[in-house]
C-alpha cells in the first residue's frame, strides 16, 4: 500500500468520522424516539431535506451514469469510455444512498417494499419507486464486470457483458422516466408551490437540469479522482462534456424562460422575498454564469476553470432542487422550515459514506481505465494485460 | 350513493360538542378547550374562530381525493358509501398524502413508534352500522347535517335561494376540486373562513394523470429510437468484425 497520499486524506478522515459519529448519535435518535424527535418536519411541513436534498439531489447528481452509458454504447462515441465506469459507480452508489435515506425519513421503513405488491399506478410515486428498484438493478449488473473481474468469475461476465445493450437503453429509459417523474411529484400541489417553480414543465425541467448536472458531476469527480490517485485527467473527453454542458444548460434556460414568461411568473420579482433572492441565487449560479463561462475555449480546456464551472452547475442544480421542495413551498404552510442539526448530520453521514464507498471501489476494483486507455469495446476492461496487476 | 355532511356556518354557536363527540368516538385524548384547536394526530375535527363566525374544519372527503391518488400503496381511498378512508396496514410513511391535499387535511404520529396519518373518518364504522357520524349527531343546532350528497345540495341550494341576503351565493365543495362530500355555506366569501379560495375545479389527480399517461409512450417510442441510434451507429464494430474475420483467414 502506498502511503505517500495519507497526509491530505487524514484531515478529511477526521471530518468523515466526526460526520459519522453525529449521524450514528442521530440514526439512534430517529429511530428510538420517532421523526418528531429527530427533524424539525411538522404537520405543516412534512419534507425537509431529507428529501428536498438526500432523495431529489441524490437522484439528480447520480444521473451522470445514464447519460454516459447512452453516450458510449448507443451513440457509439467509444472515446467517452475512460470516464463511464466511474460515473456507473456513482450512480450506483448514488441511488444506493438515497435508499438508504428514504429508509430514514419513512414513517414505517419496513414497509418499504409494499409498492412492489400494493400498486397504485395513479401514483407518481409508485412510478418513482418502481423505476428507481429496476433502475438500481440495471446500475447493479451494470457495474458488475468490475466486482467479477477482481472475482474471476468469467461465466457471469460473459452473461452480463452480453446483455450490455439491452441494459443500457433500460437504464436510459429508466432514468429519464424517474428524472423527470421527481418532478411530476410536485405538478399536486398548484396552489402551495410559489409560482417560480411550479409549472406543467416540471418533469422536463427535471429531466434536462439531470442531464446538465450529471456532466457537470462526471467533470467533478474526474477532477477529485485523478487528484486523489494521481493519475492524469482526461482534459479532450471533459471539455467536450463542457460543450455538452452549455447546449443542455442554453435548452434549459430557454424552456424556463419562456414558461415563466408565458404563466406570468416574471412579475413576481418586482417582491423583495426570500424566493425571489433564492430563485436569483438559484438562476445565476446555475445558469447565467457558468453558460457564458463554457462558452470561451479557454474556460473548457483549463482543468480549474471547467472544474469551476461544474461546481457552479451542481450548486444551481442543488439550489434548484431545494427551492422546488422546501422553499416554494414555505410561503403557502404557514410555517418556516429548517432542518435539525440531526436532519443535517443524517443527510453529511450519508454523502460521507458515499465518498468513502467510492474510494474504496476504485482502490480495490477496476473502476479506473488505464492512462494508456485500449479501445475496448465493452463493459469490461476484459483483459489481463491492462496493466492493472501492478496497481496497489 | 355519496354520503355527505353539510356545514352551515351561519348556524354554528361554537359549542364544541362536534369536536367533543369526534374525540370520544375515535378515543382521542380529551382537551378543556373545544375551540381553536388545530387539527392534529389526536384532533381530527376541529372549530375555529375567523372573526365572528365559527368554522368547523375536517377531511372534505373528496370526490376525487388527490390524497388516495398520490398514494404509492393505496392506503387511501374514496368508499362507494362516501367516507375517504385509510389502511394503516399499507402505509409506508411517505407522507406524499399531506404534501399533496390541498386542504391541508392530513396529520402524522410525529412522536408515534409505529406512525400513522391521522384523519376523520366520516365515522365510516359508525355508518357502517346504520348510524350518522359523531359530530353530525351530537350538532345541538343542526349547523352539521348527514345525508346523501345530492340532497344536501337540493337543501344548501334551497337555503340560498330562500335567504339570499343571509347567504354568500355558494356552495363550498359543490365543485371545487371535483367535487367534496362535505359542503359549506357561509354569510362571507370562504376564503374569510380559511378555507382555500384559488382551488381549480378540475380534479387536482388529473395534473399529475397528464403526465403518467405519457410514458408507455415515451417508453416504446425512446426504446425504438435508442435501439434505432445504436443499429445505425453500429457500422464500426460491424466493420471491424469483418476485418477480424478476413484477418483469421
Amino acid at each position: 500500500m502506498n502511503f505517500s497520499k495519507l497526509p491530505k486524506l487524514t484531515f478529511w478522515r477526521t471530518v468523515l468520522v466526526l460526520i459519522l459519529a453525529a449521524g450514528f448519535y442521530s440514526t439512534v435518535l430517529r429511530f428510538v424516539k420517532g421523526l418528531g424527535a429527530a427533524t424539525n418536519l411538522s404537520d405543516q411541513f412534512p419534507w425537509g431535506i431529507w428529501i428536498g436534498f438526500d432523495v431529489l439531489c441524490g437522484v439528480g447528481l447520480a444521473a451522470g451514469g445514464f447519460t454516459l452509458a447512452a453516450i458510449v454504447y448507443v451513440f457509439h462515441i467509444e472515446r467517452f469510455h475512460a470516464v463511464l465506469r466511474p460515473s456507473i459507480l456513482t450512480a450506483f452508489l448514488g441511488y444506493a444512498l438515497v435508499a438508504v435515506a428514504l429508509l430514514f425519513d419513512l414513517g414505517k421503513p419496513y414497509n418499504i417494499w409494499h409498492p412492489l405488491v400494493m400498486w397504485n399506478p395513479h401514483s407518481v410515486m409508485f412510478e418513482v419507486a418502481w423505476c428507481v428498484m429496476l433502475y438500481l438493478t440495471v446500475l447493479a449488473l451494470e457495474f458488475s464486470p468490475a466486482v467479477l473481474e477482481r472475482f474471476h468469475l468469467h461465466t457471469p461476465l460473459r452473461v452480463v457483458k452480453a446483455a450490455t445493450i439491452p441494459l443500457v437503453i433500460a437504464g436510459v429509459l429508466l432514468s429519464t422516466l424517474h428524472q423527470s417523474s421527481l418532478g411530476s411529484l410536485f405538478l399536486i400541489v398548484p396552489t402551495k408551490l410559489h409560482p417560480y417553480w411550479y409549472s406543467p414543465l416540471l418533469p422536463v425541467f427535471f429531466f434536462v437540469s439531470a442531464v446538465g448536472v450529471g456532466m457537470a458531476m462526471v467533470i467533478f469527480e474526474s477532477n477529485l479522482s485523478s487528484r486523489a490517485l494521481g493519475r492524469e485527467i482526461e482534459m479532450p473527453l471533459l471539455e467536450v462534456l463542457g460543450r455538452a454542458m452549455a447546449v443542455v444548460l442554453a435548452i434549459y434556460g430557454l424552456l424556463k424562460f419562456q414558461d415563466l414568461w408565458g404563466r406570468g411568473a416574471l412579475s413576481h420579482l418586482r417582491e423583495p422575498s426570500t424566493e425571489t433572492l433564492l430563485f436569483l441565487l438559484e438562476i445565476t449560479l446555475g445558469l447565467l454564469v457558468p453558460l457564458p463561462m463554457l462558452l470561451f475555449r479557454k474556460v473548457r480546456e483549463d482543468r480549474d476553470g471547467l472544474f469551476g464551472v461544474s461546481v457552479l452547475v451542481i450548486t444551481g442544480f442543488l439550489l434548484n432542487r431545494l427551492n422546488v421542495s422546501i422553499t416554494g413551498l414555505e410561503g403557502s404552510s404557514g410555517v418556516h422550515y429548517f432542518p435539525r442539526w440531526t436532519e443535517v448530520a443524517v443527510t453529511l453521514s450519508i454523502v460521507g459514506v458515499g465518498f468513502l464507498l467510492f474510494s474504496l471501489a476504485v482502490r480495490y476494483l477496476n473502476v479506473m481505465e488505464p492512462s494508456t486507455g485500449h479501445g475496448i469495446r465493452d463493459m469490461g476492461y476484459g483483459t489481463r494485460d491492462t496493466g492493472l496487476a501492478t496497481r496497489p | 350513493m355519496s354520503q355527505s355532511i353539510l356545514v352551515d356556518t351561519t348556524k354554528c354557536i361554537g359549542c364544541g360538542s362536534c369536536v367533543a363527540a369526534c374525540k370520544e368516538t375515535n378515543g382521542l385524548p380529551p382537551s378543556n378547550n373545544l375551540i381553536d384547536l388545530n387539527l392534529s394526530a389526536d384532533t381530527l375535527n376541529v372549530v375555529q374562530t375567523h372573526g365572528s363566525i365559527l368554522v368547523r374544519r375536517f377531511c372534505m372527503h373528496c370526490q376525487e381525493p388527490t390524497c388516495a391518488s398520490v398514494c404509492p400503496v393505496g392506503a387511501l381511498r374514496k368508499t362507494v358509501a362516501g367516507p375517504v378512508v385509510y389502511d394503516a396496514g399499507k402505509c409506508m410513511g411517505c407522507r406524499y398524502c399531506m404534501m399533496a391535499c390541498p386542504f391541508g387535511v392530513p396529520r402524522y404520529e410525529w412522536k408515534a413508534a409505529l406512525p400513522k396519518v391521522k384523519k376523520c373518518t366520516m365515522c365510516a364504522p359508525r355508518q357502517a352500522r346504520g348510524q350518522q357520524p359523531a359530530c353530525t349527531e351530537a350538532c345541538p343546532v343542526q349547523a352539521s347535517i348527514f345525508g346523501e350528497r345530492n340532497d344536501l345540495l337540493s337543501q344548501a341550494e334551497k337555503r340560498l335561494r330562500e335567504e339570499p341576503s343571509k347567504y354568500f351565493q355558494h356552495i363550498y365543495g359543490k365543485e371545487e376540486v371535483g367535487g367534496t362530500s362535505v359542503l359549506y355555506l357561509s354569510a362571507v366569501p370562504f376564503e374569510q373562513l380559511g378555507l382555500p379560495a384559488n382551488l381549480p375545479r378540475d380534479p387536482l389527480p388529473l395534473l399529475t394523470f397528464r403526465a403518467l399517461s405519457k410514458i408507455p409512450n415515451l417508453v416504446t417510442l425512446g426504446g425504438l429510437l435508442l435501439g434505432g441510434i445504436w443499429w445505425i451507429t453500429n457500422r464500426r464494430e460491424e466493420v471491424a468484425r469483418a476485418e477480424n474475420k478476413e484477418s483469421d483467414h
